[in-house]
């Protein structure tokens, strides 16, 4: 029997729990330190599939700025962040940009969205 | 040089998010705004600040950095406030109370603007190597975070491969984290104090990425012939004294700065603006007027703050401010009460209190302590608190009959529970 205690602070909100997970043979048993159900829910997540929003920059054509910085609409799993960077790495897009604009839909099967968080005018 | 003479009921220095909330709000209060600002373009360092985390308190919706201060371009294309990119401020005079110059250049020229109040938002500048002890040769590959953020999030060059932190705090956690999930190396964080300087959340981000925190740690040189090789590496004692012997090397062939931030207080000082040591910002009244009248300041030029929500928050205040010394000819108060700084508080804006209305108390600790506190001795006021950390920022709300209670000083003071 193994009991494993991990040890982690929320990041749900600025109030930024300690939270403290005690797993038993890969079952979690016990949570404490968190203050809304929105922690607990993320504690139980970040045990079992750790997940994250993503933000980047792309490369941007005839705009004002040389880049667009983007952000995934959804949490990814942790693990498929090196994948979606590289991915982003390679496209290039044209300006003009708008703010929330999609730039790619359900990326690499992920269930979430690139949108752009800047807006690029045309040059 | 003929400059073209212009004439504004305010004049807003800085947009960035405290001068794009000052504007806003002025140009709402109905007052005639010019906004001026020496970048290529509106925002401050927001539009660089990719990650998520701005707007929870001011939008109640978790915003990326260029998505806030769009919110506010916005609003500030749709009032249709006036205002100059590319522009330096080169001086202010204060003629008389309700005369103040605001001399500028600008591609379009130079201009002389005359006004009735001013609202300074410039922000802050980061400490740089030299301020911070590191020797050495100097070679490429030396960057202070917001170096590196513009080149990675404006300009989409990558500064470095393997990269080592000089500063813990949250402007130095999240370029970790943006060079982590870019490819590079992350190879440490030099914290020089016994505790990570960021908000908890963002000290998460090592975790998430495997990066070594060195704390009681210093980066001491750097060495490097064309481009930097390598960092050397102290322990330090409780006093911050280096300890001989426990130096070691970390090779690496970029070194990002992130030692901490200094209010802009440059144009001000010029003209009697008087400066807290503390903050490294003006003493102001609690509508954010420095000692100037009429001159009033918001955002990091006032304080170093760490939520965006909160800069936002004193640029709306300091407009507010503006209208009523417009309207009176001057800010009304009998007498000022003075905030005093108690135990463990290391900071704490603004200084005087007219007791006419509620202020918010933002103020910064020295030292961690747990099971705390926060008292105002001579209003009868306590508030419980299960932590505080020289990290996070106090904002604390006293009502104007609480203040009013007070003689002539108000003490603000950290105790054990």
């Amino acid at each position: 029997m193994t009991v494993e205690v991990y040890k982690f602070t929320c990041i749900i909100c600025p109030l930024s729990c300690d939270i403290e997970v005690e797993v038993e043979n890969g079952e979690i048993k016990e949570i404490k330190g968190y203050t809304c159900p929105r922690g607990k829910e993320w504690a139980i997540e970040e045990i079992t599939n750790p997940k994250r929003v993503v933000m980047s920059v792309i490369k941007v054509k005839n705009g004002n700025m040389p880049t667009v910085s983007v952000k995934t609409t959804k949490p990814i799993p942790k693990t498929k962040i090196p994948e979606l960077m590289k991915l982003l790495a390679e496209i290039e897009v044209e300006a003009p940009i708008k703010v929330g604009q999609i730039i790619l839909e359900n990326p690499l099967g992920l269930d979430t969205k690139i949108v752009a968080t800047r807006e690029v005018e045309k040059v | 040089m003929n400059s073209t003479i212009l004439q504004y009921d305010v004049v807003v220095i800085g947009g960035g998010p405290a001068g794009l909330a000052a504007a806003v709000k002025a140009k709402e209060y109905g007052l005639n705004v010019l906004l001026l600002d020496e970048n290529d373009y509106l925002g401050g360092i927001l539009p660089q600040c990719i990650h998520p985390g701005f707007g929870i308190h001011y939008f109640r919706e978790e915003l990326t950095g260029p998505e806030f201060s769009h919110r506010f371009m916005q609003r500030v294309k749709d009032l249709k406030i006036d205002y100059f990119v590319k522009a330096r401020v080169l001086e202010i005079k204060n003629y008389s109370d309700l005369e103040k110059i605001v001399v500028f250049t600008s591609p379009e020229g130079a201009f002389e603007v005359w006004t009735k109040a001013i609202i300074y938002a410039t922000g802050a500048r980061e400490r740089h190597a030299f301020e911070i002890g590191i020797v050495g040769d100097r070679v490429a590959g030396i960057y202070t975070a917001g170096e590196a953020q513009t080149l990675m999030d404006i300009y989409g060059v990558m500064p470095g491969k393997e990269v080592v932190i000089v500063g813990s705090g949250d402007v130095g956690l999240i370029m970790a984290r943006r060079f982590a999930l870019e490819g590079a190396k992350v190879k440490a964080v030099i914290e020089l104090m016994p505790y990570p300087g960021g908000l908890a959340r963002n000290v998460m981000i090592l975790r998430d990425f495997s990066i070594p925190l060195y704390l009681s740690h210093k980066v001491v040189e750097v060495r490097g012939k064309k481009r930097v090789e390598k960092v050397k590496v102290m322990k330090v004692d409780e006093n911050l004294r280096e300890i001989p012997g426990t130096e070691f090397w970390i090779k690496c062939d970029t070194m990002i700065i992130s030692a901490g931030l200094i209010p802009q207080v440059k144009l001000l000082t010029g003209i009697g603006v008087e400066i807290d040591p503390a903050t490294g910002g003006p003493v102001v009244n609690d509508l954010l007027e420095t000692t100037v009248p009429g001159i009033f300041v918001a955002g990091n030029s006032l304080l170093i703050n760490d939520l965006v929500d909160y800069v936002a928050e004193q640029g709306e205040l300091a407009a507010y401010g503006a209208k009523l010394f417009i309207e009176n000819g001057g800010i009304p108060a009998e007498k000022w009460i003075k905030l005093e700084k108690g135990n463990n508080i290391r900071l704490a804006v603004p200084h005087y209190l007219s007791g006419k209305r509620d202020v918010y108390i933002y103020a910064r600790v020295k030292k961690p302590m747990e099971n705390v506190v926060l008292n105002f001795p001579e209003i009868d006021k306590k508030i419980r608190l299960p932590v505080v950390r020289p990290a996070e920022m106090l904002r604390i709300r006293l009502r104007k009959e609480e203040i009013a209670k007070a003689k002539d000083k108000i003490t603000m003071e950290v105790i054990q529970q």
